[in-house]
């Protein structure tokens, strides 16, 4: 049966037909879906862990167990579970098992553009990249086996590309594959000196075995074309070098890592000229310099963002696209939170007492656009709470006028151990959760906080107050966002006093359907003296028309914020 | 290229795009935008088709049919897309970006005279008042798919069944009506 498929729905596919029966991961664009998908396999038990390390530890204990296991995260999210990654390479499997990791070219959604390519060599493993869904679900499908095969978990690089593109795909029935029996093994499974000092000579044998396993692998393929020039390409690269150089000839690498040198060799051998095109890094590349073989690449091709069809034909054929352009100024459209979105009452009262703001990862990133423009630093999962411990250990000065601001679920993923620092080391930072009763950024995943497993199944919701109280904090408390009078006065409260303190702001996400809407508000004009108090919080559904505030009736939600700053009274609720 | 304001249901309308195209026994590609640009941002996604093979997910600058718009300014943003000849039809609904609210940048005025101004065949309507008709503003996307069928070679019993299958069962009645405003407004746009 064939059907349009997104590249993460075809990974879930692709586990349901390999017949893995254990999924742990934590949600990150452009990843999330492959978890959310497997999720609608009854076959398939699927979690969503505190953080990526936690996940892939999992994962990895379920693969001990003999089940075939997996995982998925963002590039960074790798980084966060890189631990387990190094020595798991070294362990190896019993039941196969895959790490899905999806880097996000051009930042559509990230903090950073790092190339997880580097991962597979660094921990000695093996990497896959397909290059659209068909490709994601057989991939999957095979991966299980080649993991089980070498005794190593498999690296799946996925990108934004062909993550969240849908193309054709065949699908099958799945295969029901038995729990492999568990026996105890020290030797391989109790990383202590003794025995990892073993297990590394395996890990280099298995190298050895995986670089022959290359050269022949029916991962990578040779599309012969025109001899005069020949691609080196892998991913989405090669989607958009197909379409810039129909008639080349291509080395297509599904196994990106390690790399085939026979096969690499004898291809530029055959060809006049060698071009290799990848986004990000010189991975290929350097590699085949290594190997003496004579590319062109990066000289010609950047570093940054992403590739197109039309980049390549611009650098590497000096064509220029025919295209009509508009004389006029587009203002653009960054992103922006939501109308009623519970965040903004803080950020609006952050900006009002001029408050030194380390932010983290989350829709509250936002808070650093203008209008609001209150966040001084987003850097990683929980470095809200642990940058402003050291910010305020240098500068003491500041500890009575700063905060850090970090949501529900990225307190769970890594704030908590954040906090412990401050209050063991003696810190008096303020700490503001933002509990918004779900991880929103990513498109609402349930967190160990909401009560919700990612199933939809009830269970219990770890409480953030006790968890504070746990770490030591005396002064926690919890209010409502968009009482922006009490909070300035708490927020005045709670960064005067000499010790650690915590204030949870609890709203849910305006977004989430058990939410109730209001009708939306209106706008008296005559009553309305343009002080522009309302423009002041970056509603997307408030605008000026003919100098007079107005209020978009298909965006407002009636959070009844913006009436709360109308000295006038010009705002008027909607009718109930 | 289907482009918009985050929100806007501009997915969902290029998943049935991709459904219908698909049940024509086109090779089909779409790319979507997930994440941090959905919050209220500018989004595209890319839709395209081929009796051969589709290669890139990709739609890049002078390669696009058609622009589906979902909102004035991003039809006007999204332009150098088109390729020279092709086609936009947009709604005419107006959203003020962050820049214009906040006062740093102001709305281009008379956009659908200047996108017509440099040869561009432009049909512009007014899709929002269509689905509120329909019953409510979230069927702008069923609307413009109503109105893109009349462009394009194919049974108008196939669009129906692809919007059946992707809206709610509960909303399909509402959808239908809204697909049938958009085919009915297109006749009266182009005539």
């Amino acid at each position: 049966m064939k059907e349009l498929m997104l590249g993460n729905k075809a990974v879930a596919r692709g586990l349901y037909e390999a017949g893995c029966s254990f999924v742990s991961s934590y949600p990150g664009t452009p990843s999330t879906e492959i978890t959310e998908e497997a999720a609608r396999y009854e076959e398939i038990y699927c979690e969503w862990a505190p953080n990526e390390k936690v996940a892939a530890e999992a994962a990895l204990g379920a693969s001990i167990g003999g089940a075939r296991s997996f995982c998925a995260m963002k590039h960074v999210g790798l980084n966060v579970a890189a631990d387990p990654l190094f020595t798991a390479a070294y362990t190896g499997v019993n039941g196969g098992m895959i790490i899905a990791v999806a880097d996000d070219p051009g930042m559509h959604s990230s903090q950073n553009e790092q190339d997880s390519r580097h991962y597979a060599r660094a921990a000695k493993l093996v990497m896959l990249e397909p290059s659209d869904s068909q490709e994601c679900l057989r991939f999957t499908k095979e991966a299980f086996a080649l993991s089980e095969r070498f005794d190593l978990p498999v690296l799946l690089r996925l990108s934004t590309r062909v993550s969240h593109s849908q193309s054709v795909t065949e699908i099958a029935g799945r295969a029901e594959i038995p729990l492999k029996e568990y026996q105890k093994n020290p030797q391989k499974y109790v990383m202590m000196p003794a025995n990892a000092k073993g297990r590394h000579v395996f890990v280099e044998k298995r190298q050895a075995a995986l670089k022959e396993y290359a050269e022949t692998c029916s991962f990578n393929r040779i599309e012969r074309g025109s001899s005069r020039i020949g691609i080196i390409t892998s991913g989405i690269s090669y989607q958009y070098a197909k379409e810039a150089f129909p008639e080349a000839s291509f080395l297509k690498l599904g196994l990106c890592y390690p790399l085939p040198e026979r096969l690499l060799i004898n291809f530029a051998q055959s060809v006049e000229e060698v071009y290799v095109i990848e986004e990000l890094d010189p991975f290929i590349e350097e590699h085949c310099r290594a190997l003496g073989i004579p590319v062109k690449g990066k000289q010609q091709l950047t570093l940054l963002y992403e590739y197109s069809q039309n980049y390549l034909r611009e650098q590497l054929r000096g064509e220029k696209p025919e295209f009509t352009c508009l004389d006029e100024d587009i203002p653009n459209r960054p992103p922006v939170m939501c109308p009623g979105c519970p965040h903004r009452g803080l950020f609006y009262s952050l900006k009002k007492l001029g408050l030194t703001v380390f932010g983290d990862i989350g829709c509250y990133t936002l808070g650093a656009a203008p209008p609001l423009q209150s966040v001084d630093t987003t850097i990683c999962m929980g470095a809200s709470i642990s940058g402003l411990h050291g910010f305020n250990r240098v500068r003491p000065q500041s500890a009575k006028k700063s905060v850090a601001v970090i949501g529900d679920s990225t307190f769970m993923h890594s704030g908590i151990t954040g906090l412990i620092n401050i209050t063991y080391n003696k810190g008096c930072s303020t700490v503001i959760i933002l509990d918004n009763s779900i991880t929103g950024m990513t498109g609402h995943q349930q967190n160990p906080t909401t009560g919700l497993t990612l199933k939809n199944e009830p269970t219990l919701a770890v409480s953030i107050e006790k968890i504070c109280e746990g770490a030591g904090v005396k002064r926690i408390h919890v209010i409502d966002p968009n009482d922006i009078e009490g909070l300035q006065k708490l927020l005045k409260e709670e960064t005067a006093t000499e010790e650690p303190s915590v204030i949870i702001t609890r709203r849910p996400c305006v977004l989430l359907k058990k939410v109730k809407k209001n009708p939306p508000f209106s706008v008296e004009p005559a009553k309305c003296v343009s002080c522009r108090a309302c423009l002041g919080i970056g509603c997307p559904a408030i605008s000026l028309r003919e100098g007079k505030a107005h209020i978009d009736a298909t965006l407002c939600v009636g959070c009844d914020l913006c009436r709360r700053l109308c000295r006038p009274g010009a705002i008027l609720e909607g009718n109930r | 290229m289907i482009v918009g304001v985050g929100g806007q249901g501009t997915l969902l309308a290029s998943r049935i795009l991709g459904s219908v195209l698909l049940s024509q026994g086109f090779d089909v590609k779409l790319s979507e935008v997930h994440g941090m640009s959905q919050r209220g941002g500018s989004v595209v996604t890319y839709v395209k088709y081929s009796s051969g093979k589709v290669y890139s997910p990709l739609i890049d600058r002078g390669e696009a049919d058609v622009i589906l718009s979902f909102e004035l300014l991003e039809a006007a943003r999204w332009i150098p897309y088109l390729k020279p000849g092709g086609r936009v039809i947009c709604s005419t609904q107006q959203i003020d970006p962050m820049p214009v609210i906040t006062g740093a940048a102001s709305y281009p005025e008379n956009l659908t005279e200047k996108m017509r101004k440099k040869g561009v065949d432009l049909l512009a309507l007014d899709a929002l008042s269509l689905a509120l008709k329909a019953g409510s503003a979230k069927a702008v996307n069923v609307v413009l798919m109503g109105v893109l069928s009349s462009l394009l070679p194919i049974p108008e019993e196939c669009w129906k069944k692809a919007v059946s299958e992707l809206v709610p069962e509960k909303l399909r009645e509402l959808n239908l009506l809204a697909f049938d405003y958009g085919v009915k407004a297109s006749g009266a746009v182009s005539a």
